[in-house]
């Protein structure tokens, strides 16, 4: 068996002052190169759920492991050290920052970790900005003149730099139209499959589901909060 | 530790212009905090300058300070003149080499007029015991010829545009009125000195006779009604001075100097004061240095004032700028990176605000130093920083730095409690 990119388990989380639990998971990993559809309405603990999945947060109990190792057993830097080299993130919108080049951008996160820099090599912000389809006279231009499409599919270039193991996705679609929401989920997915990046992609869209491997509902998964 | 210098670069140029005012007012503070600075040393300098090669100056008694400030650098004025049979009695002392007496309370168009004789241009000797030099023409003559000549300052012939030959009327007292004026005795400049950068540039030299001439039908402090004489009356008259204002003193033996200075303070037949110009110096800036130290905290408070706004303007800024925090947090940068990154944004802030301070500093000396050469007689001098100045730049470079770690420690905590998912 191989050991689990993303593994969850019995994990409990309540926001400090809570009178609830906000999270409680029993079981939820993700194999090398798996694709994962997370469906959920807004409001059941995704968010946080993503914090604790990308070690940014710590849960109350349970354990949340990335390549088998548990964020509870670094310390701060080491998280931070662990996140950078091995995880990708794209966010809902404004991913960028809008004072940095989009290749700058999208060099980003080999900035802060020496050994996803070493193993995107040189030339890989090209490369990927080459497989988005986005005209290189844009490459150099400040992230903001971008449109919100682009900007979408340079964030996906940006959490695929460097072949992570996996890679975490918060609606990065909700603020696309049909057409850019098609071309965009095609872009993710052919780039998780040829860097070997399991995708966790959590979304409200049911439609987006069939492209997966699997698909897990969060409030079935979640019963935190449910009566008892 | 350069890709977050690069990164606060950038994202500090990219709110540049809230920034911008920022670097304004700490620049305008250091230039402030350099400013005092410069002008406290040239001002010790100039003093300093102003005599040297004077064992003792001696007048009338009362403090050594104000002694110094009249007779050197004809500020305010002396209580009392002395006799001049005082002064021969000093110059007969057989340790003293030269007396200069020197005769003041008259001026011209604003600049000081001193009595003295030949004896100035021969002992008076100011910065490096430089001695003066005539830039034109040549010293007052002798009686009676040279009796209504003047030798004028470079700094008098310079603002006045007076060339030789010029005649000029002075003033009795500081010339506020006209009726004081001593317009029956005009005198001609025989003589221009080259600058000196001392009070001598601001000061119009007649001899002790041509003194005793302009004040002959006068008596306290006023003209003698219906007792006029002319120019060439007076000059017929008794011109020897009976007193003067002060005396400067050079002896053969500086070893000598407080065993005349004693008894210059022993004199019998009135009381005397003898003070060492160096000493009063000393004595000068203690009093000075009060002035210097509230100017100084003033414009530390200045500083304190602009790194305050520093604080403000990037704290401002922080609530929008979660975004920004949550994206280099999933990028891989950790709280103690966003605390860098802040705290190396106020210190790139503060640092642009010390440079533009400073080059504001030295083009302004470079640009006023004439007319602040001229207007009050102070020579700034354009040098590079000395290490009064780098600690000052450094103390605000490090201000800003403190300052800037509490925007940093906010955006930690905000880093930390945001995460992924920053509530804007």
């Amino acid at each position: 068996m191989t050991a689990a990119a993303l593994s969850l388990r019995g994990l409990r989380y309540r926001w400090p002052g809570a009178a609830a639990d906000t999270l409680a998971i029993d079981e939820l990993s993700l194999l090398p190169g798996d694709t994962v559809f997370l469906r959920g309405p807004s409001g059941c603990g995704k968010s946080t759920l993503l914090s604790l999945a990308a070690g940014v947060v710590l849960p109350d109990a349970g354990e949340a492991q990335l390549l088998g190792q548990s964020w509870a057993g670094l310390g701060a830097s080491a998280r931070d050290r662990h996140r950078a080299a091995h995880l990708g993130y794209i966010f809902q919108q404004f991913n960028l920052l809008p004072y940095l080049s989009v290749l700058d951008n999208v060099r980003l996160p080999l900035r802060f970790s020496p050994a996803r820099a070493r193993r995107a090599g040189p030339g890989a912000a090209e490369a990927l900005l080459e497989r988005t389809g986005l005209p290189s006279t844009l490459w150099g231009q400040r992230a903001d003149r971008l449109s919100v499409g682009q900007q979408q599919r340079v964030a996906a270039a940006r959490a695929l730099i460097g072949a992570p193991e996996v890679v975490i996705a918060d609606e990065p679609t909700s603020a696309l139209d049909e057409p850019l929401r098609e071309a965009f989920m095609a872009l993710l997915l052919d780039s998780c499959a040829q860097a070997g990046s399991a995708l966790l992609f959590v979304s409200h869209d049911a439609r987006l589901a069939e492209r997966f491997a699997r698909v897990v509902d969060l409030p079935t998964l979640n019963h935190a909060g449910r009566p008892a | 530790m350069t890709a977050l210098l690069s990164l606060a670069t950038r994202s500090a140029w990219n709110r540049r212009f809230v920034l911008a005012l920022v670097v304004l007012s700490i620049a305008l503070s250091t230039l402030l905090l350099l400013g005092i600075e410069r002008i406290r040393q040239d001002l010790r300098a100039n003093f300093s300058q102003a005599v040297s090669g004077t064992d003792l100056i001696v007048g009338a008694r009362t403090g050594p300070v104000q002694l110094l400030l009249y007779s050197v650098f004809r500020i305010g004025n002396a209580t009392n003149n002395i006799r001049v049979s005082s002064i021969e009695a000093i110059a007969r002392h057989r340790a003293v080499a030269w007396t200069v007496p020197l005769s003041l309370g008259d001026s011209h168009r604003g600049f000081a007029v001193l009595g003295t004789t030949g004896a100035y241009f021969q002992h008076f000797r100011y910065g490096q015991k430089q001695a003066l030099v005539l830039a034109q023409g040549r010293a007052f003559g002798e009686m009676p010829a040279g009796l209504y000549e003047a030798v004028v300052g470079a700094d008098v012939a310079r603002r006045l545009g007076y060339t030789l030959g010029q005649r000029i009327v002075l003033a009795h007292g500081d010339g506020a009125m006209r009726e004081n004026d001593h317009a029956d005795k005009p005198f001609t400049v025989v003589g221009i000195l080259a600058p000196t950068g001392t009070p001598v540039d601001r000061t119009v030299h007649i001899s002790l006779p041509a003194i005793e001439a302009l004040h002959i039908d006068w008596a306290a402090g006023t003209r003698l009604p219906g007792q006029t004489l002319s120019a060439e009356q007076a000059a017929a008259q008794d011109l020897t001075p009976r007193s003067v204002t002060a005396a400067l003193v050079g002896l053969k033996s500086r070893a000598a100097v407080f065993s005349v200075q004693r008894e210059v303070a022993a004199y019998r037949d009135e009381p005397l004061l003898g003070i060492l110009p160096g000493v009063a110096l000393d004595e000068l800036w203690d009093v000075v240095g009060l002035g210097e130290r509230g100017l100084q905290a003033m414009s530390a408070l200045v500083a304190a004032v602009s790194l305050a706004g520093l604080v403000a303007v990037i704290l401002a800024g922080l609530n929008e700028r979660r975004r920004e925090l949550a994206i280099l947090r999933a990028v891989g940068a950790g709280p103690r990176q966003v605390l860098a990154l802040l705290a190396l944004e106020g210190l790139l802030v503060t640092a642009a605000g010390v440079l533009l301070g400073a080059a504001a500093c030295w083009g302004a000396v470079a640009l006023l130093g004439g007319w602040v050469q001229g207007q009050f007689g102070i020579v700034l001098r354009l040098l590079p920083p000395g290490s009064a100045e780098w600690q000052l730049m450094a103390a605000v470079l490090a201000g800003g730095l403190l300052a800037s770690l509490l925007p940093g420690w906010r955006a930690y905590r905000l880093s930390l409690a945001d995460g992924l998912s920053p509530r804007t």
